[in-house]
This record gives structure tokens, C-alpha cells and sequence, in this order.
């Protein structure tokens, strides 16, 4: 609703580091799963275990996050639009350093692939997919940074076609495996990547179902899609 | 019926003032329910809480316009209490509607007489039924324990938050229906403040009450409805946890959460 001053200086200040702090973290997951993605793609061993690596970035992320948080609640007790922005930030957060555990399973999975050598065309839904995953969060963050209602709808909308890659993608992964068993093991690999994909997609759902809460003070967290629209 | 009193567009100028300090306010007092006033200074909500027992009236010359009902005892109907024109229904009418003040304010007298002054005032005669309003008082407000060996000592001997307490227990050993807090803890340390709250969540299911605080998380904590007040107008009244969490009105909004007007 408001987003004038505080009489406060300071409070503003500290508002204004843990949100840009959340969006950093963002940035940060978004770009170690564009790198899993890719060293899963290209069989890259050390691309991959370097996304391993940068996890503690993101862990460390989450803990600093949490910490500006209680420390704004016991100094500031927040209350409406700052009681939920600091609701939105902790489980946002929360969402980021899952998202980052989803692309250390993926650049797992990678490492595991480039052992294994695979065949091109297995490949293909997946970066299709990863794509459409990497522009949700994109739009999610976004749609945090700007407070966007409508951009948060469309993100909503764009995880079914997220669950239909995922779905084709199991589809045709089956389909390799029946065609030729030396296939199995990084179908299987690339299952189980899919599906930190689509993870990924429902939790950058989530954090657009905050900035509903955020903006609105309503929780659609467990609203049919179709519902959505008229708490909006 | 589920308000003890119902305040209707309520408008109230001071002896000499040119413009009304409220206008037009009206708010429910609901039964066995906690509500809060809150706003900055000089909106008005120690004002109005003064005119719901009429304590106003103790100084000549102040306008009222429009109602402040009080549900008749028989729960049949409400009188409006701008109506009563006596001087013994006037006190009458604060036995039924008591005050707490900021500064506690015990009487230069002993723990017990602070309390069985009112009750010898409104009837009550007999030791034995003084000495059990006493303790019945005493214990609701939560003072026995620390106040029971020293019933015969001066009360102004009590630290500031046992005062506060005693002065609580002198306004409901005359069995109000409603109790008026006026910031009621702005004089008393955390525990203390604590402790009053703690005793005002328990005289809920008692009594009704209506507080005015500075402290809005003492509003978010104890209170069951809120309403904010500015410049002498009902800006908005819901329930607490709207109130604090997602009001609707901006200036609502502005002043919880400590923004700039």
C-alpha cells in the first residue's frame, strides 16, 4: 500500500539492505542453475563441481538474510506492509537456498554424466525446460523487486507449461530407455535433473504467492490457479 | 446483544474551544472483549474515553452531540448516558463504567481502605463483607499475594506497579460493567506493564474494557479490536490483527508503522 519513509532513517536503511541482499541471492541461484544446467549439457565436470562449490555462497546468503530479518523484529517490530515484506523476505529466502540445493543435485547429475558419456538427442527437452525455469525466477525476482502483482499472475501461469516440459520430458526419456538399455543410466540421471527443474519452478511460484501476500495481505498459497484472480 | 456501549456519532468541544476535539466518533464497546484506542497525541482518544463515564462532566461548560448507549443492566436496551443529568446517577454511572489512570492515584490511606472507601461509599456496611470484596478485588487484580500481610499499611508504600494494580482492584470491587483504561501502563516498568496485561486478559471475561494506549504492541497484544484515531476522527476500527497486520487506510498504515504522514 505505503511505500513512504519511516520516521526512522536507520529502519529504512536496514529495509533496504536485506531486500537488495535477497535480490544478490537471487542472482546468485539463478546463475548457479544456468551453470549446472549447462555442465549437465556440455558433460563439463569442473563446471559442475564449481556450482557445488558455490552453494556455500548461497547458504551464507540465507543465514546473513535470516539475520538482518530477526534483527529488524526485535528492533523494529514490524507491523503491515514491513510485517509482511519481512515475512516474504524470510520465506523467499528460504525458496533461494532450496533452489540452490535443487542445482547442486543437477551439477551432481552432471558430474555423474560426464562419466557416463551421453547420446546428444537425450538432451534436447531439458534445455528447452531449464530456459523456461531460469526466466521464472528471473520474473520472480522481479516481480519482488518491483512489488508487481501482474508480473507474479504470469509467472503463476508459466509453471503449467514447466509441469508439460516435465511431463514430455519423462515421456520421451522412457522412450529412449525402451529404445536401448545402454540409455538407462543417464535417463535416469536426467530425470531426476528435470525434476530439480520443476522443483525450481514451483518455488519461484512461491515467491511470487509472496509478493501477492506482500502487496495485498492475502495468502493465495494454497489458491486453485483459477481462483487466483479474484483475490487479486 | 454484544456491546456493553455503543458510541454514536459522538461530537465533543471543551468548555471554550471554538472547534469540537471529536467529531462525529462512533465506536462498540463489546461485551467481554478488549478495545483499543490508539493515535499520535491530540487525536482525541483520552477524550473520548473520558466522555464514556462522563468524567468530562466534573468541569462545567463541555458540549456533547449524539450517544453514548450503555446496556441497561437487565440486558433489555441501552441508555444513552448523555441523557443523565443527576449528580448521583453521574456517580452512579462510574461505579458502572470505572477509570483507570495514567499515574496511579491510591488515596493517603491504607491498602484496605483504598478499596472499602467506595464500597461504605455505595452501601456496604459490614467488616465481613468488606473484608471479602477486599480480597476478591485484591486477588482479581492480582495484588493478594504481595498485599495480603500489609492490608493496614499505607498504600503509597506499594511500588508504582502494585499502585496500578490496587487502583485496579478499587474500580472492580464496585462491580463495573465496564472498565476505561487511560494508558494504564505509561508510568511502569516492562514486568510491571507485563503484569497488567496479564490481568487485563484475565478481567475480560468479566468486564469490558476499553484502553487507550501510546503502545501499539501493547494494542496487538491485548486487545481484540482496535481503532485508530486522528484529529479528532475514527479513521478506521477492526479487528486487531487487521488492524496490525493489513489495515485499509493509508493513515492507518502511516502511523503503525512509523512512516511519515
Amino acid at each position: 500500500m505505503t511505500t513512504g519513509q519511516h520516521i526512522s532513517h536507520k529502519f529504512d536503511e536496514e529495509v533496504e539492505e536485506v531486500t537488495s541482499s535477497v535480490l544478490s541471492m537471487g542472482g546468485v541461484v539463478v546463475q548457479q542453475i544456468e551453470k549446472a544446467v549447462k555442465a549437465l549439457l556440455a558433460g563439463d565436470k569442473e563446471m559442475a563441481e564449481a556450482v557445488i562449490e558455490g552453494d556455500l555462497k548461497v547458504n551464507t546468503f540465507d543465514v546473513d538474510i535470516d539475520e538482518m530479518c530477526n534483527r529488524i523484529i526485535v528492533m523494529r517490530q514490524p507491523t503491515a506492509t514491513d510485517l509482511r515484506l519481512i515475512m516474504a523476505i524470510i520465506k523467499t529466502t528460504s525458496d533461494l537456498e532450496r533452489m540452490g540445493d535443487e542445482a547442486k543435485r543437477i551439477a551432481r547429475q552432471a558430474i555423474d554424466i560426464s562419466k557416463r558419456g551421453a547420446l546428444p538427442e537425450q538432451f534436447d527437452s531439458i534445455e528447452q525446460m531449464s530456459t523456461r525455469v531460469t526466466g521464472m525466477l528471473n520474473k520472480a525476482l522481479d516481480a519482488f523487486a518491483r512489488r508487481d502483482i501482474d508480473e507474479s499472475f504470469n509467472v503463476i501461469h508459466l509453471d503449467r507449461k514447466v509441469d508439460k516440459d516435465y511431463e514430455n520430458l519423462v515421456r520421451q526419456q522412457i522412450t529412449y530407455m525402451m529404445e536401448d538399455p545402454r540409455k538407462i543410466p543417464v535417463a535416469i540421471d536426467l530425470l531426476w535433473s528435470s525434476r530439480a527443474l520443476e522443483r525450481i519452478g514451483d518455488r519461484a511460484c512461491n515467491i511470487c504467492e509472496y509478493v501477492i501476500y506482500l502487496v495485498k495481505g492475502k495468502d493465495v498459497r494454497h489458491v486453485e490457479i483459477k481462483e487466483l484472480k479474484k483475490h487479486l | 446483544m454484544k456491546n456493553m456501549m455503543e458510541v454514536k456519532d459522538l461530537t465533543f468541544t471543551y468548555s471554550g474551544a471554538s472547534e469540537p476535539s471529536l467529531k462525529s466518533i462512533s465506536l462498540p464497546v463489546e461485551k467481554n472483549k478488549v478495545t483499543a484506542l490508539i493515535g499520535p497525541s491530540g487525536c482525541g482518544k483520552s477524550t473520548l474515553l473520558r466522555g464514556m463515564n462522563r468524567i468530562h462532566d466534573l468541569y462545567p461548560g463541555h458540549r456533547y452531540e449524539g450517544a453514548i448507549n450503555l446496556l441497561n443492566p437487565d440486558e433489555k436496551g441501552y441508555t444513552n448516558i448523555l441523557d443523565i443529568k443527576k449528580e448521583a446517577e453521574l456517580i452512579r454511572l462510574r461505579q458502572r463504567v470505572g477509570m483507570i489512570f495514567q499515574k496511579p492515584t491510591p488515596f493517603p490511606m491504607t491498602i484496605f481502605e483504598n478499596i472499602a472507601y467506595g464500597l461504605r461509599l455505595s452501601g456496604v456496611k459490614k467488616r465481613a463483607d468488606l473484608q471479602e470484596v477486599v480480597e476478591r478485588s485484591l486477588r482479581d487484580a492480582a495484588l493478594w499475594e504481595e498485599a495480603k500481610d500489609r492490608l493496614d499499611h499505607d498504600a503509597r508504600g506499594l511500588s508504582g506497579g502494585q499502585q496500578q494494580r490496587l487502583c485496579i482492584a478499587r474500580a472492580i470491587a464496585l462491580k463495573p460493567e465496564v472498565i476505561l483504561f487511560d494508558e494504564p501502563t505509561s508510568a511502569l516498568d516492562p514486568i510491571s506493564t507485563l503484569a497488567i496485561e496479564e490481568m487485563i486478559s484475565v478481567l475480560r471475561e468479566q468486564y469490558s474494557i476499553c484502553i487507550v494506549t501510546h503502545n501499539m504492541q501493547q494494542a496487538a497484544r491485548i486487545s481484540d479490536y482496535t481503532g485508530f484515531m486522528y484529529l479528532g476522527e475514527m479513521i478506521e476500527y477492526d479487528q486487531t490483527d487487521t488492524i496490525f497486520m493489513k489495515p485499509s487506510q493509508k493513515q492507518t498504515e502511516d502511523y503503525i508503522s512509523g512512516r511519515f504522514g
